[in-house]
């Protein structure tokens, strides 16, 4: 264990560093020495030592107190312990002040400076497990991806694990970007059909036809194109699960093809005579408010009442604000290492921006804030000025000047508006919007933007 | 083959290296030889402290290591230091040749207690141990009555034993098994 706490004896004096050396090796330290604060700046850049001893004297060059100092700007765990002469005490006092945590007095009994030693380390080790259990506590708030100590989520988490082994279809409902997926994975994924197909369908992002064929798939000869027979994804998903996502968006007619298969579990193949069963769960999900739908005459009721045997509902991220530190964290260490940039962690100025933003486009938005902040980060923390921009863009948004004109207007010119910035890419467009793909697609479908 | 040589440094009683002998000739597997003695360096005199400082007496044994030495153990009845600590037992080159053990606190009369000379054998014997396991890259054993223990002040000489605790004593075995044929 001794290994793991390399500790460091800068002195000018050969004979000190030789003789302390030999003495902590003993110990069975690994220990490295330093004739001046050159030599152990350079060390500390490459070893991370857990206790360095410096000579508060050293003639010519950096002195302890600079040479600590520029330790500590490379290894801010670093226990400085500063070494003085009688005649120094009071510039050792001025060392503990900038940050030294002992000073010892040359020479002193060999039993304080091995308490000494045996303390910072004891502590240290203290440190070390506080932090692989606050780890462990995160991971605890983890169940398949999703991030939480929100008591509604905890209760939602709660219910995916007891509804994950029956087949009973379940509604998602959610604003965009709350993790209706990561839900309907844990759902799917905790249960006993984990082994089998998880299937992923975005109902908005295909117009009536494709989505027929490419739920229940379809024969030779259906339709010109269809050259041999295809499987649809319920067939796909067969002993798993199907995850219809944006489910109210589908059509009339698939509305009622979709009550059928609900019903009874079965379905013909585009084009097909035959009929083809199927042991499949449903998990629907939606953003769209369907009771409302329903009022309208624009879902069925009958297929509402089926999709929604056990029902869910996904707070927005601004109803669960004590999440937003949490994410924020995995989040950085995530896509830092992901992006190879060496970002570790997010200051509480920084969180506390976060905290305040009242995030329209949810868990995603969130995240990809932080991508973009990591990007541009010159630090290795993520500071309050990474994410200046977020705060303008909300100063900017309250003081719009909204032009007098219906709502859906409004709506479609931001889309319009998003494109044209990201030049036609959809992908891009929809992050900034703060929506996902499939919502950005059944947009255009009905603002009948050409895209 | 390659033996350890003891040294007296300064004033030590003939009888002091005996019970050196008998001691090292049962934990080393090598031949217990005999240097003559060395006079005290005068450059190891630190006059502000009064006391001897470990580094130099090492650096004069040496110089002094015949060519077929294993280990050289310098014996001395001065107080040792070393800059940064008061004072040291004995001091080693760990997983080195060279090891230097002091008996001037291991004297009663250091404490001004009256002499006691079975003690002193003991404590002796402990410290040689000690210091010439860290010569075969034993380090600190957390068994206070292994010889391997830390001892920094003399109630915790006095808990040890005269003798390694088994882990120490197989690390050795084996530190000895590993080196057959060199040693």
């Amino acid at each position: 264990m001794k290994k793991n706490w390399p500790i460091l004896v800068v002195d000018d004096e050969e004979v000190m560093c030789e003789s302390m050396g030999a003495w902590l090796r003993e110990d069975g330290y690994h220990v490295d020495t330093a004739p001046n604060g050159q030599k152990a700046i350079e060390l500390a850049k490459s070893t991370d030592y857990a206790i360095c001893f410096v000579d508060l004297k050293m003639p010519g060059g950096m002195d302890g107190i600079e040479t600590m100092m520029e330790i500590h700007r490379h290894r801010k765990e670093a226990s400085i312990i500063i070494i003085t002469a009688y005649a120094t005490v009071d510039t050792a006092i001025q060392a503990m002040k900038e940050g030294a945590q002992e000073y010892i007095v040359k020479p002193c009994n060999p039993q304080e400076i091995s308490m000494l030693v045996a303390r910072i380390l004891k502590l240290k080790k203290l440190q070390s497990e506080n932090a692989i259990l606050r780890k462990k506590l995160n991971r605890q708030y983890r169940h398949y991806d999703i991030i939480t100590k929100n008591p509604r989520m905890e209760e939602i988490l709660a219910l995916t694990q007891d509804v994950a082994s029956l087949r009973s279809t379940v509604l998602i409902r959610g604003e965009s970007g709350t993790g209706k997926e990561l839900v309907a994975r844990a759902v799917h994924f905790s249960g006993n059909r984990a082994e089998k197909p998880f299937i992923v369908v975005s109902c908005a992002a295909l117009t009536e036809t494709l989505l027929e064929s490419e739920l229940f798939g379809y024969e030779k000869g259906a339709f010109t194109g269809a050259n041999g027979q295809a499987k649809g994804k319920f067939e796909q998903a067969d002993g798993g699960t199907i995850f219809l996502d944006e489910i109210g968006d589908i059509s009339p007619k698939l509305q009622a093809d979709l009550l059928r298969v609900l019903q009874d579990r079965r379905f013909y193949r585009v084009g097909g005579n035959q009929e083809v069963e199927v042991d499949v769960r449903i998990i629907a999900a939606t953003n769209k408010d369907l009771p409302e739908e329903v009022k309208q005459g624009r879902f069925r009721e009958d297929l509402y009442y089926r999709l929604n045997v056990i029902e869910i509902r996904l707070p927005p991220l601004r109803e669960r604000r004590e999440d937003i530190p949490l994410l924020a964290e995995h989040f950085v260490q995530h896509i830092s290492s992901a992006l190879g940039r060496d970002v570790g962690g997010i200051s509480a100025a920084a969180l506390k921006v976060l905290i305040a933003h009242d995030w329209p486009g949810n868990v995603r938005e969130l995240e990809n804030v932080i991508e973009r902040a990591i990007v541009t980060c010159r630090n290795g923390t993520l500071d309050e000025q990474d994410f200046s921009w977020l705060q303008r863009s909300a100063a900017s948004a309250q003081n719009w000047e909204v032009p007098d004109v219906p709502l859906g207007e409004l709506e479609r010119r931001a889309i319009v508006a998003a494109l044209e910035r990201k030049h036609g890419n959809v992908k891009e467009a929809s992050a900034s919007l703060g929506i996902d793909r499939s919502t950005l697609y059944d947009k255009l479908k009905r603002y009948e933007i050409v895209h | 083959m390659n033996g350890l040589y003891l040294v007296a440094i300064g004033n030590v009683p003939a009888n002091t290296l005996e019970w050196i002998e008998n001691a090292t000739t049962e934990w080393f597997p090598m031949p217990i030889r005999r240097l003559p003695p060395l006079p005290i360096p005068e450059s190891a005199y630190d006059v502000k402290r009064g006391q001897y400082q470990s580094v130099e007496i090492m650096k004069m044994l040496v110089q002094h290591a015949p060519r077929d030495a294993s280990r050289v153990l310098g014996v001395t009845d001065v107080d040792l230091a070393i800059p940064m600590l008061s004072f040291l037992f004995g001091q080693a080159q760990f997983d080195g040749p060279i090891a230097v053990v002091s008996l001037c606190r291991l004297h009663q009369e250091f404490y001004g207690l009256p002499p006691q000379e079975s003690l002193l054998r003991e404590r002796t014997v402990k410290e040689v141990l000690h210091e010439l396991g860290h010569t075969f890259g034993l380090v600190h054993c957390s068994d206070p009555t292994c010889a391997m223990s830390l001892a920094t002040h003399i109630e915790l000489v006095d808990a040890k034993a005269e003798q390694y605790c088994a882990r120490c004593g197989m690390q050795l075995v084996h530190r000895f098994a590993a080196r057959e044929g060199q040693v």
